[in-house]
């Protein structure tokens, strides 16, 4: 099986994410940045599927220079090889100019059967890349996947809702994606980093992919961030002590905030 | 806050970053429980082993990390700063497969060296004895040859991993005059006393090792006869270095829990941190930590470019264990009455620090070996 994986670095969310003051964009200088923990495990689901049936993963990255950290960690799991789209003009781009970049990065991967995204990533958070990515390529798009198995040239799983489980199916070539119940990703090994050096990393401009620089970016995008302030902090909350009459104290604050 | 580190590689900083992952994720959580109910994490080295964090410094063709003691060193301080046996544990298996690294013969590498590195495997080091501590020249364990095999009689003390480890590292008489190094697997004649009750370092195991007519094959002897305190030495000599990471990677425990407590801590209306004798104290703390790490690194750098750091990795150990205890103590001060109880983890850091002065070359030894350097000068 020929498997992509798309990856994408973020701040850490262990550390303070803050926003440029002068775009708005997302600060990626203040914060660590790692490889999206989302994106651990659907490198994991990639490298599972590929020990069951064979095969190659391959990672797809867009992001800025430094992005080839969180491609070096997922190669250093077990990925076969990466595309690093890499490209100045990319800064600022929206979920519609991200996806078509995307896709044509999945487009250099040739013969590609199953591709694997995060269902949503934590610092954009528009969960709307693989629906996108679907649509542009024309392929099946079974998404929000907790499990995830392949017979023949079937993708089968199961997505968990409030509702309950569907259990969907599609024909490969299929756009997949996943969610943090999907597995334990596995921890690198220091074989895997030093193993990881080696592996063929393409770095390719929007030029090369055939983009025009004026559909991506800040620019090209459809919609921007006018301002941004940090959330407010909690407020001290209301402590109610417990003499005999807690319990209904609670209550009274619940039905005061409308919420029983 | 993380130690700010000058890593030679870009795989040395990808290794920094998956001990820090492991250590926050998998060590750090479990510490203070396993430490309290004084279990033995066995599964913990297996991550690590698999993980190939047991065997960095070793040569690549075996199934080692092939790094220089100085990555190594660093990232064993990464993990003592999670926890402290975990540290201590890694440090002794690593000692443990240096006399088969360093003295065995190519057949003898070739065919044990692998599955000692792989990580499923955990060693044991066993020189010292009851009478024989800082004097290990006075130990009396006995290897006879007798066949095809050496027949070992005797009891080790103080061996950590005691019961638990999968091959021992023996130091034994082989005549009246003659200390040999053997590779010994556990088995039969060898047995493990109950564990000694410890101020600290508690999830490690440390106990007697008895060896009653236990059988140990002929070709697991590691150099020649009588070559075995030499080996011995020089295990330690490496094995000290290790010893002075973990003790800065618990004094940067100590000190970051310091930190972070006092400036959360409020007293006569502001952050405790904001008094400047706490502060100072904070600082001196901060100035320990890191000459000695500066320290420890210097001796790592002369070793690995092949000159002489014996009286260096001497320095580095009493240095960096002074620095532990004293910076450990402190920081029970800076929590006050809270550090001085278990629900913060400095009084235990503080129990930990202590047996760094005593084990792998007492500070006195330490500072014989440093003096007799001089007198040689
Ligand atoms: C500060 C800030 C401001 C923003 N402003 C706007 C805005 O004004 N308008 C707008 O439309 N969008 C905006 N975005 C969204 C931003 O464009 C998206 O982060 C980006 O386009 C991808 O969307 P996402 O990461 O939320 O994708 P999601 O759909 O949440 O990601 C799902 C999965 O898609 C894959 N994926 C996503 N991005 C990449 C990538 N770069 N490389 C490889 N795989 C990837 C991963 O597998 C990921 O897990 C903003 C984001 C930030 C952080
Ligand atoms: C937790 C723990 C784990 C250990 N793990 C191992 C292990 O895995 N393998 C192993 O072989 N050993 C191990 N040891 C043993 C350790 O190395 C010895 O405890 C150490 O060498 C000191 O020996 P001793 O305890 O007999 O003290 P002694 O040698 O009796 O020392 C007592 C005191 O006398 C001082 N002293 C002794 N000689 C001199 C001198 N010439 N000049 C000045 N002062 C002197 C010492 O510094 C010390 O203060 C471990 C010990 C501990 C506590």
């Amino acid at each position: 099986m020929n498997i992509v994986v798309l990856v994408k670095q973020v701040p850490d969310t262990w550390s303070e994410r803050k926003l440029t003051d002068a775009d708005h964009t997302l600060d990626r200088e203040s914060a660590d940045a790692v490889l999206d923990e989302i994106n651990e495990r659907a490198v994991e689901e990639a490298l599972l599927l590929k020990e069951a049936h064979g095969g190659e993963v391959t990672v797809i990255a867009m992001g800025p220079g430094r992005a080839t950290d969180a491609i070096r960690k997922a190669l250093s799991m077990g990925a076969d090889k990466a595309v690093h789209v890499s490209d100045d003009a990319l800064h600022g781009s929206d979920v519609i100019a991200t996806a078509k970049v995307l896709a044509k990065a999945i487009g250099t991967v040739e013969g590609f059967d199953l591709v694997i995204a995060g269902n949503e990533a934590t610092d954009g958070r528009a969960g709307a890349i693989p629906a996108i990515l679907a649509e542009i390529l024309g392929l099946p798009q079974v998404t929000q996947l907790r499990k995830v198995t392949v017979e023949g040239t079937t993708v089968k799983g199961e997505r968990e809702t409030e509702e309950g489980v569907a259990h969907l199916e599609a024909s490969l070539p299929a756009i997949v994606s996943v969610t943090e119940k999907i597995n334990e990703p596995r921890y690198p090994s220091f074989k895997g980093i030093m193993a990881a050096k080696k592996k063929p990393v393409t770095t390719l401009t929007v030029a090369d992919l055939g983009v025009d620089a004026g559909e991506v970016g800040l620019g090209g995008a459809w919609s921007g961030v006018i301002e941004a302030s940090p959330k407010p902090p909690r407020s001290a909350g209301q402590r109610i002590d417990d003499e005999g009459v807690g319990g209904s104290k609670i209550a009274e604050y619940l039905v005061g905030q409308k919420l029983i | 806050m993380p130690a700010e580190r000058l890593l030679p590689t870009t795989e040395a900083e990808d290794l920094i970053a998956l001990v820090r992952e492991i250590a926050r994720d998998e060590l750090k959580p479990r510490a203070a429980e396993a430490e309290e109910h004084e279990r033995f994490p066995r599964d913990v080295f297996r991550l690590l082993g698999k993980s190939g964090l047991l065997a960095l410094p070793y040569p690549e063709e075996f199934g080692g990390g092939e790094q220089p003691y100085e990555v190594y060193l660093q990232a064993l301080e990464e993990i003592a700063s999670a926890w402290m046996s975990v540290a201590v544990g890694t440090s002794v298996h690593v000692m443990s497969a240096y006399p088969l690294a360093t003295f065995g013969t190519p057949e003898q590498r070739e065919r044990w060296l692998p599955e000692l590195l792989e990580g499923d495997l955990l060693g044991g080091y066993a020189l010292s004895e009851t009478h024989a501590g800082s004097d290990a020249g006075a130990l009396s364990t006995r290897a006879v040859l007798d066949g095809d095999s050496y027949v070992v009689n005797g009891t080790k003390a103080w061996i950590t991993h005691a019961g638990v480890a999968d091959f021992y590292t023996l130091m034994a008489r082989t005549s009246e005059k003659d200390i040999s190094c053997f590779l010994a697997p556990s088995g039969s004649g060898i047995t493990a006393a109950a564990p000694e009750r410890k101020m600290g370092l508690t999830g490690s195991v440390t106990a007697q090792l008895v060896f009653e007519d236990a059988r140990v094959p002929a070709d697991r002897l590691i150099g020649a006869e009588g070559d075995g305190l030499k080996i011995a030495l020089d295990a330690l000599n490496s094995g000290r270095l290790g010893i002075a990471a973990c003790a800065v990677g618990l004094a940067q425990a100590a000190l970051d829990e310091a930190v972070a407590y006092a400036k959360q801590r409020t007293q006569f209306g502001k952050p405790i941190i904001e008094f400047q004798g706490l502060e100072f104290l904070l600082a001196d703390m901060a100035a320990g930590v890191e000459s000695a790490r500066a320290t420890y690194l210097e001796a790592a750098r002369r070793r690995d470019r092949g000159v002489p750091f014996q009286r260096q990795a001497s320095i580095a150990k009493l240095v960096a264990t002074d620095m532990a205890m004293k910076v450990t103590t402190d920081a029970v001060q800076v929590l006050g009455g809270a550090g001085y109880t278990r629900d913060f983890p400095v009084e235990r850091y503080m129990r930990e620090a202590k047996v760094l002065q005593i084990f792998e070359g007492t500070n006195q030894i330490q500072r014989l070996v440093i003096g007799r350097a001089l007198r040689k000068l």
